[in-house]
């Protein structure tokens, strides 16, 4: 029999994992707290992500195809990166501002570096830090949740600020029944999509246990041994997000287990202080950026000790 | 004793089931052989026959004086046809060519080597050096060197790896089940030779009936223990495997004798032991043929020099076509593009993958996911060094320790985006070994 056979190097059996099925799985582990954010803040919120998914993806497909690259669309990446953008800004923004922050996310911190893969800093984080530093007024224009669409502050903002206003309670920041980002305001949902992406083994426990329990532990220190509002503080902001969706991110985080858990600690310091000593009452989104700068330092130094090799 | 293991490792699918459960069988006398004068790392034999020469089975026909080389011997009686260079595995080497009279007539010096007990461990080394016997888990690496360590590195144990833990292939399963008393004697006999007292056999516990049936082998023999194995590539590596069964690490650059062991594998215990008993040198071996592409799909005792597309024909031949024959198992095998080729002392498995089993997937960037980092057995980081590989930055790769890469292939498995993580580790590891002969 006429055969062709094929002859490559070990090893000839690979796993089924794929990017697109990772990044697959985070859009499904974001799905659940962004179909609650369009439902507590209304159809304007349903409108922001969809603009922004679209705007990420057509930036990706266009900068790929002015590259004469290979267009990767389909692998999710950029699917993630603007459902990203999106879940961090307020329902109230007008439908430009995730657009633009989705294109410079994509264009800018991601493709100008390298695309997939190199991009030095989280990319929606990116654009949420550009947007914040050119419409300020937009990107913090908070509603109460609801069809009325009331201004009102977030819990971190009557905390940050001082403000004599009634916070919520435990429960409504656990549920999200709280204002904030699009994305941000369920921690039990953000949480149960953290769960998610462990079991299917997309993200380890590292990152996330280490930010979550250094800003628990922060807060009570610095915050008058007060364990209330430490555990409190946990679930308000964007620190949910943060931790299992923005912090994870591969690209931008120590690649050795030992370095993802210095990078960790870091964020969780530096969101800590940014929240009570900074000008921003939320500190999560600076935290990660100023790590992610950090990351190819951190990874030098705790680079693992190879089998064999002196303990 | 509860399941040994190490740090790192992946779990590809079994892929065991078609042949687990089938005997060895022998395989049909093949007509003609064609057996190679280099079946193992070292230096390759010279021919001690020529054309018209009359051969019997198990007569040493290739032999040098090089220290690490192992004889070869006739798997047949018959005439020899020609000493000539044919195309191998590895690329071509002289074979002596002989022509099967059907006949098996054992040579004179076949004869059984009397039991352990009375044999010195120089007796025994030199029955191992005779025999030809080589690493049958693939490797090939002549056993007696491996049984002759310097003075100044003691040995105290003796590791049989039985975990055969590469996909697909059942031959070191079937050989523990089949032939339990060969592998413990030959196990006994390097234990001696090297004046060892604990010896283990390693087997995964995805093989319970081997672990059964070899611990009741082992009973009568207080120095010896057989330790089920956490199912897991590459518990068969040997370093990983020395430190599953001692918790020791071989240092970083060493060799299994800096940790003051000596690893075999079952099938090559097995072959010491066959030679006591019998005398019977390294000329046969079991061997898997299996994969989608395969009809039927077997354990066989296989002599070496019996060509490829011989075996293949003996299992139905192929019931679809094949992408890719792979010589071992699918992590550590090599790929041949073709069958015209003989079998070896370290043919373990014939792997016949058909079109969907063979193609290879396309690479996407790395995106830093860490898997690799993760599951490293030898705990280096596979992304980086292939990122320096891939850009000749041969220092920086050697700096973050390349050369302790095992090459179990466990970074190219788990990549999500299909990198040839390893592909291009190996080739910057071969560079910089080759870039250091050189200053030498």
């Amino acid at each position: 029999m006429e055969t062709k056979l094929r002859v490559s190097s070990s090893p000839h059996i690979r796993s089924k994992d794929t990017v697109s099925n990772i990044m697959r799985d985070v859009v499904i582990a974001l799905l659940p707290a962004t179909l609650y954010g369009i439902y507590i803040f209304g159809m304007n919120a349903a409108f922001l992500v969809i603009a922004s998914v679209a705007a990420a993806v057509a930036t990706e497909a266009a900068i790929q195809k002015m590259k004469k690259q290979k267009v990767t669309v389909n692998d999710y990446s950029a699917v993630v990166t603007g459902l990203l953008v999106a879940l961090n800004i307020p329902s109230t923004a007008p439908i430009w501002l995730p657009i633009i922050g989705s294109i410079f996310a994509i264009a800018i911190v991601k493709q100008v570096f390298g695309g997939l893969g190199h991009n030095f800093m989280n990319p929606a984080l990116g654009a949420r830090a550009m947007l914040m530093a050119s419409w300020p007024v937009e990107m913090t224009n908070w509603v109460k949740p609801g069809a009325d669409a009331i201004s009102h502050p977030t819990p971190l903002g009557i905390i940050g600020e001082g403000l004599n206003v009634q916070l919520p309670s435990l429960a409504d920041v656990l549920i999200g029944n709280v204002g904030g980002c699009i994305g941000e305001t369920s921690a039990i949902l953000l949480i149960a999509g953290g769960l998610y992406l462990m079991y299917r083994k997309v993200i380890s426990y590292r990152i996330p246990a280490f930010y979550i329990g250094t800003v628990l532990v922060m807060t009570f220190l610095l915050n008058g041994f007060d364990l209330y509002m430490a555990v409190y503080n946990l679930f308000i902001g964007g620190l949910m997000l943060g931790a299992f969706f923005m912090a994870t991110d591969y690209a931008s985080s120590p690649i050795n287990p030992k370095g993802q858990i210095v990078f960790a600690i870091g964020c969780g310091v530096l969101a800590t202080i940014i929240r009570i000593y900074g000008g921003y009452p939320e500190g999560v989104s600076y935290s990660i950026l100023l790590m992610n700068v950090a990351a190819p330092l951190i990874e030098r130094y705790t680079q693992p000790r190879v089998f064999g090799g002196a303990k | 004793m509860g399941l040994l293991s190490f740090r790192g490792g992946i779990h590809p699918p079994h892929a065991k089931k078609s042949t687990e459960e089938l005997a060895i069988i022998k395989a049909v006398e093949p007509s003609v052989v064609a057996i190679p004068l280099r079946q193992h790392i070292g230096a390759p034999c010279e021919a001690l026959v020529q054309k018209g020469d009359t051969v019997k089975v198990g007569q040493k026909i290739g032999e040098t004086t090089s220290f690490v080389c192992a004889p070869v011997h006739s798997s047949v009686s018959g005439t020899v046809k020609e000493v000539v260079s044919k195309p191998t595995l590895g690329g071509a080497d002289l074979c002596v060519v002989i022509e099967n009279d059907g006949l098996n007539t054992p040579h004179e010096s076949v004869k059984p080597k009397g039991d352990i007990e009375s044999l010195s461990k120089e007796e025994i080394l030199s029955i191992i050096k005779d025999a030809g016997i080589v690493g049958m888990g693939g490797a090939g690496f002549p056993t007696h060197v491996k049984l002759s360590p310097p003075p100044e590195k003691p040995i105290d144990v003796v590791i049989l790896n039985g975990a055969e833990c590469e996909p697909y292939l059942t031959a070191d399963h079937r050989l523990m089940l089949e032939t339990p008393e060969d592998v413990v004697e030959g196990l006994r006999a390097i234990m001696k030779s090297l004046g060892v007292t604990r010896g283990y056999i390693g087997i995964e516990d995805n093989k319970p009936n081997a672990i059964k049936i070899m611990t009741e082998a082992a009973r009568a023999y207080g120095d010896i223990e057989v330790v089920g194995l956490h199912t897991k590539y590459p518990q068969g590596a040997e370093k990983q495997l020395i430190y599953a069964c001692t918790q020791r690490e071989v240092p970083s650059g060493g060799l299994p004798m800096d940790a003051g062991a000596v690893v075999n594998n079952v099938a090559t215990a097995a072959a010491v032991g066959k030679v006591i008993k019998t005398g019977m040198p390294l000329i046969e071996r079991v061997c898997t043929i299996t994969g989608g592409a395969i009809a039927e799909p077997k354990n066989l005792m296989i002599k070496t020099g019996t060509y490829l597309n011989e075996i293949v024909e003996q299992c139905g031949g192929f019931k679809v076509a094949p992408g890719k024959i792979i010589l071992g198992g699918p992590m550590m095998g090599l790929a041949t593009d073709r069958l015209d080729i003989p079998s070896t002392k370290t043919t373990s498995g014939i792997l016949c993958f058909d079109e969907s089993e063979a193609k290879l997937p396309e690479e996407a960037n790395c995106i830093k996911c860490g898997k690799c980092v993760e599951i490293c057995p030898a705990f280096v980081q596979p992304a980086m060094l292939s990122a320096y590989a891939l850009k000749d930055m041969y220092e920086q790769a050697e700096a973050n320790h390349i050369l302790d890469c095992i090459e179990c292939g466990s970074c190219s498995f788990v990549c999500p985006a299909k990198r040839p993580l390893l592909h291009s580790i190996r080739v910057a590891k071969r560079e910089i070994l080759a870039q250091r002969r050189k200053g030498k």
